[in-house]
């Protein structure tokens, strides 16, 4: 299958500062790809090369197979992009709004635009002036979604919005891949959000790319915590690969221990005699937290 | 806790936040009248050379309306109390505008809310506001003053026109402070302050023009100012009524801003289209929305009332120097030696070019505008060119101005043309040489427009500090640089040196064309620095 997104080494620097440092980012067609990173790792950036208006220092952008920065204008008919603080005009009605950039893509679907109206519970004749934060975003995420794109680049789209909108953006993130067949890059900082939507998922860090993958492979490469009671007292744990954080206090043992040394120390566990076994596979924010965290000698 | 609490530490944000801006204008206003005061001065020295100068400007209705009526004392006080007129608008406009910056639209930013989370009484924005405006206005009443006390005029006429002019801005900083309740938009509430400054105009001059009408002059609050009359009876009971009013007004809006919920305004409000008309459609449809509310702004202000000043008053003054041979022979060593109302004409549209450019240089900022807030992000991440866009914008930086001198030329030409007597006949003659006059300023005007579009394209960062430098310098060397004696080369960096003084003088159009190159350089430049950057630099 051809991939949406292709970058691969990318580098780009503002003046001293270096945002992107060989970044790699591959999203294949009809995916929803989640991009992650603490503030600042240069998701933004990333985003702003894709759409052609930054340009790239080194390594190389394809983009629906053409150059973000050359074919900008007909790449951007082919897709729709949505920031994480949508300004509006302030003289100029929500309505208005969604519809200039519909037309300044092509083409405005009239029924989508009005079915999305609803579920999103906006107010179209509101001024821009007059919206909240999270209005503004519903019309931008709107805006995007009437239009008929292949690609649809979210740039943490749900700021703002309620838990109730939430639901609904899942939703119809959902269709779109399924019904319509698009590819979603989806930056975002809710977890959950990511969880439920994502097919793959790339976690940046300092403008470099740290993991990639399917949130299974993913979990395969962090830890799983263990609390078990024995009938024996445990030894020789300590000494096995891959072994984290252990606690022993008379028959009872915690442990992290790395996913792909599981099996062995399962093994060890069972030689003492297991009375009972709590095994928590990691969570995401176990996974993130271990990327998100600056590591002190750098 | 009183509901005035914090009003102290508001009005020092005030005037941290405007450090600049005050300072700015209280200076100009206040030193206005003495520029003014010892100019006239030495061109008119005695009592009846300044009756027959007032009698020439109050010979015309047009003045009579921008002035008010006659001072009935020759003085030399009285005249530039009557003449610096201007001066109390522009203080009572300042009042409007300054007032709603400081509540409405920080309202409408929201940092309002967080103020009033703070140990902040009801009422103290509002009135920090009308506090910091009473403070600034005072000031600028006492430089007034002083600079009429060095001018060798009476104490007490002094006085009186020092406590008129900060009456202008104090009263209408409260009547801004009640247009600020009004709406939740900052822009509305200007334009009703505005509308109400405009109307109390209005209403006086309609009764100092119209004889029998004369009862309309009581009926305007900027009217009040006018009838202090200093240095002519120094009508002092008349501050009394500014005082109860002014406190009239100011409760009235501590009253309607304690009784309305923050952010909201009196007046509901207004809902847009659903959709999007079918115009609606592309970068220059837009550009039109956002431009048309200055553009129109501009072709009032300047090309309608400004061109029907120029041109009535361009007789009067042409009247005047057949008087008044000093001052002919100085505005001919400036304007060459072509008729005196020629002279007028050319001096007046210059001016105005000035404010032009102005027009021109914020047009062509908008871009930039657009730009820090993300919108043009929104924008260029459609089917939309980064060329295509900015032309969207620029179409409103060379063709407004273009359209407003325009407006000016053809306005002014009708009217001197009328002024002049044998109206059918002159009407034809004059309006074509006038409006030369007015277009002949494009050139310099654009290249100021252009500078600045070189800078958004090629050190956005700065552009807008490069544009109002630049303006600021042609301001100088314009207004002053003769006077000073500054040499050619230095007089040559502004534009407008450059521009031949029509009606009257020859044309020459070698500057103008090379002029214009320069703006089509400085755009290209600009537009192809603009394709190669980063959007958006914030």
């Amino acid at each position: 299958m051809e991939n949406s997104i292709e970058v691969t080494g990318l580098i780009k620097r503002f003046g001293q500062t270096t945002a992107l440092d060989g970044l790699d980012l591959t999203v294949t067609q009809g995916e929803v790809h989640g991009f992650l990173g603490p503030n600042g790792a240069g998701k933004t950036t990333t985003i702003r090369i894709l759409l052609g208006l930054q340009r790239a220092d080194g390594g190389t952008v394809r983009l629906l197979g053409g150059d973000p920065w050359r074919d900008a204008v007909e790449l951007h008919r082919r897709l729709a992009y949505v920031p994480g603080d949508v300004t509006l005009w302030p003289s100029l009605s929500g309505g208005e709004v969604i519809d200039l950039l519909g037309r300044l893509r092509g083409g405005v679907n009239r029924a989508r635009r009005d079915e999305l109206l609803q579920r999103f519970d906006l107010d179209p004749r509101k001024k821009g002036r007059a919206y909240s934060k999270g209005n503004r975003q519903k019309v931008g995420l709107i805006a995007a979604l009437a239009s008929d794109v292949e690609l649809l680049l979210l740039d943490e789209p749900t700021s703002g919005l309620d838990p109730l909108m939430e639901e609904v953006f899942r939703q119809v993130i959902a269709e779109e891949t399924e019904q319509r067949g698009r590819t979603v890059l989806l930056s975002s900082h809710i977890l959950s959000e990511v969880e439920a939507l994502c097919d793959r998922v790339s976690i940046i860090r300092l403008g470099r790319t740290v993991e990639t993958g399917t949130l299974t492979q993913l979990r395969h490469l962090t830890r799983t915590s263990i609390s078990a009671e024995l009938s024996s007292s445990p030894n020789g744990l300590a000494d096995l690969a891959g072994v984290h954080d252990l606690q022993v206090h008379d028959h009872t043992v915690r442990l992290q221990v790395d996913s792909a040394q599981l099996d062995t120390v399962l093994r060890q566990l069972t030689s003492h005699g297991v009375r009972s076994l709590v095994s928590q596979p990691p969570t995401l924010e176990e996974l993130f937290l271990r990327h998100y965290e600056t590591e002190p000698s750098k | 806790m009183s509901a005035f609490t914090g009003t102290g530490a508001l009005a020092r944000l005030i005037v941290r936040r405007d450090r600049v801006l005050l300072p700015i204008w209280m200076l100009l206003l206040g030193i206005l009248p003495l520029s003014l005061a010892s100019g006239t001065a030495q061109l008119f020295k005695t009592d009846a050379e300044r009756q027959g100068y007032i009698d020439d400007l109050g010979g015309s209705p047009l003045l009579l309306l921008f002035y008010g009526t006659k001072p009935s004392d020759p003085s030399l006080g009285a005249l530039i109390f009557w003449r610096s007129a201007t001066g109390i608008v522009i203080l009572a406009l300042i009042g409007v505008l300054f007032v709603i910056r400081h509540t409405r639209a920080e309202e409408e930013a929201g940092r309002r809310e967080l103020i009033g989370a703070g140990v902040v009484g009801r009422h103290a924005p509002v009135a920090a506001a009308l506090v910091t405006m009473t403070g600034a206005s005072l000031i600028v009443g006492a430089l007034v003053a002083l600079g009429m006390i060095s001018q060798d005029t009476p104490a007490s006429g002094a006085a009186a026109m020092g406590i008129a002019w900060a009456s202008a801005g104090i009263l209408f900083g409260a009547i801004g402070a009640i247009t600020a309740q009004l709406s939740e938009g900052a822009g509305a509430a200007r334009g009703i302050g505005i509308a109400i400054l405009g109307a109390s105009f209005g209403v006086r001059g309609a009764g100092d023009v119209a004889g029998g009408l004369s009862w309309l002059s009581w009926v305007s609050p900027l009217g009040w100012i006018y009838q202090v009359h200093a240095y002519a009876g120094d009508h002092w009971w008349v501050f009394g009524l500014i005082a109860v009013a002014t406190a009239a007004f100011a409760l009235l809006s501590l009253r309607l801003s304690a009784r309305r919920d923050v952010g909201a305004g009196l007046l509901p409000p207004s809902l847009g289209p659903a959709s999007a008309a079918a115009s609606l459609s592309g970068p220059l449809a837009l550009a039109w929305r956002l431009h048309r509310g200055s553009l129109y702004g501009w072709l009032c202000g300047l090309g309608i009332v400004g061109g029907l000043l120029f041109g009535g008053v361009a007789k009067a003054s042409a009247d005047l120097l057949a008087d008044n041979e000093q001052l002919k022979e100085i505005l001919e060593r400036i304007g060459g030696a072509s008729g005196a109302s020629d002279v007028f004409l050319a001096g007046t549209l210059g001016f105005g070019a000035i404010a032009v450019a102005a027009y021109g240089i914020s047009a062509a900022l908008r871009m930039r505008t657009e730009e820090a807030a993300l919108r043009s992000e929104a924008l260029l991440a459609t089917g939309v060119s980064r060329l295509r866009w900015a032309a969207s914008h620029l179409v409103f930086a060379f063709l407004g101005p273009t359209a407003v001198m325009l407006v000016t030329g053809l306005t002014a030409g009708l009217f001197y043309g009328a002024s002049t007597g044998e109206v059918g006949r002159e009407v034809g003659r004059e309006v074509p040489r006038v409006m030369a006059g007015a277009l002949v300023q494009l050139p310099a005007i654009w290249v100021l427009a252009a500078l600045t579009v070189a800078m958004f394209g090629l050190m956005p960062g700065r552009a807008a500090a490069i544009g109002w430098a630049a303006l600021s310098v042609c301001v100088v060397l314009g207004q002053i640089g003769a006077v000073l004696r500054l040499s050619q080369p230095l007089l040559d960096v502004s534009p407008f040196t450059h521009i031949p003084h029509v009606p009257g003088g020859p044309v020459t159009a070698a500057p103008l064309l090379t002029l214009t190159a320069l703006t089509v350089l400085l755009v290209v430049a600009g537009l192809a620095g603009f394709r190669r950057r980063s959007v958006p630099v914030t």
